[in-house]
């Protein structure tokens, strides 16, 4: 399919479409970050320069403290690396979906798939392991949604940042769009045992430099819903008479 | 040209941009990691398994630490904005599920609380 012709194209719409309930609580979130780039010095220009490719959230608001105190180029690069780990597990679920695709394609909207995407998307498509047709438009489609939100309202964020003030903590409104969604995952057990070690490992390992802790987190439900597995899998022996 | 690249970093503006088209290039290959090879690496499938958590998991270990502490602590009193404004989205998901419901209902006790009150 070429890409002029996805707009017109149903599971890219729905792609997009499933995304723009997250829009309020994105729009909120990129303009913060549009406004805390430039009031940490980086000026005008190289603010749109990283946001337009740096593209991760997490990454830029770590590194502007680093840019701002003259931290080595290679230092920044392994920061960004740290915060940007979790996504190479995330593309190992999106390898079962995108796998099809030339490798040009894959790694272009690969790059374009952050957090909300993927739980989006799984959220739509719940049989994981399996690739159906349509799943890379839908995957575009939020990709496209998502990249068109956060870049507006981060430029605006840029263009206004002297009229916004981070005292308001708009930021928070990121937080708050994330928590309906996040409650309307937990839906079997395993999920609420993973959030549950994921909410308490962040917490407790809060203190690791470069939001480390959200990998000690994701690391901890992990290896949490392996053990409930696995006790889901011996439990029905137990029972069973020999 | 100078007003618009004019930056307050201490490196010079040539070196704060190669190093920001640095952190692009690592967003490239940390989102692109497995997608790179022509063969799809097999994760054994109870790890494949597990590893469907990892997302929810990233966005609550996003999410808690921002409710629930403050200047690198767990907030010690009830008198705070963040912490009354996720319980008044969390009662407004109890009570119709979905996503601007909460968001509304959570902006709407944090303005006031934060802006007005400095909580």
């Amino acid at each position: 399919m070429r890409l002029r012709d996805l707009p017109r194209d149903s599971h890219f719409r729905r792609g997009a479409a499933d995304m723009l309930v997250f829009a309020p609580g994105l729009a909120a979130w990129g303009l913060v970050t549009g406004v805390a780039m430039v009031q940490s010095g980086l000026g005008v220009a190289l603010s749109i320069l990283m946001s337009l490719t740096v593209y991760a959230g997490s990454a830029q608001l770590a590194s502007l403290p680093l840019l701002a105190s003259g931290t080595p180029m290679w230092v920044i690069w392994a920061s960004a690396l740290c915060v940007n780990l979790r996504f190479a597990i995330f593309s190992s679920q999106w390898r079962p979906h995108l796998g099809h695709l030339p490798r040009g394609r894959r790694l272009a909207l690969g790059y374009l798939l952050a957090d909300l995407n993927l739980v989006v998307f799984q959220k739509a498509w719940p049989d994981r392991s399996r690739h159906r047709t349509g799943q890379a438009r839908y995957a575009a489609g939020g990709a496209a949604a998502v990249w068109l939100v956060w870049q507006s309202s981060s430029l605006a964020g840029i263009v206004l940042s002297s009229m916004v003030p981070l005292s308001w903590g708009l930021g928070f409104a990121g937080t708050l769009s994330m928590l309906g969604f996040a409650y309307s995952l937990l839906n079997n057990r395993t999920a609420w045992l993973a959030a549950i070690v994921s909410g308490l490992g962040a917490v407790a390992a809060f203190s690791l430099p470069l939001k480390l802790n959200i990998l000690v987190a994701i690391a901890a439900a992990v290896a949490a819903s392996l053990v409930m597995a696995r006790i889901d899998r011996d439990a029905p022996a137990l029972e069973a008479p020999p | 040209m100078t007003a618009i690249t004019s930056s307050a970093l201490p490196a010079a503006w040539e070196y704060s941009a190669l190093t920001i088209l640095g952190m692009a290039v690592v967003t490239v290959v940390s989102r692109g990691f497995f997608l790179w090879s022509r063969r799809e690496i097999r994760l054994p499938a109870t790890l494949a398994r597990a590893l469907q958590v990892a997302p929810l998991a990233a966005i609550v270990a996003v999410l808690t630490p921002e409710i629930f502490m403050a200047h690198g602590e767990l907030i010690s009193t009830w008198r705070d904005a963040r912490l009354l404004a996720a319980v008044a989205a969390t009662a407004c998901y109890a009570w119709r599920p979905g996503v601007l419901g909460p968001l509304v209902a959570g902006l709407a006790a944090f303005m006031p609380l934060h802006v007005g009150l400095g909580w």
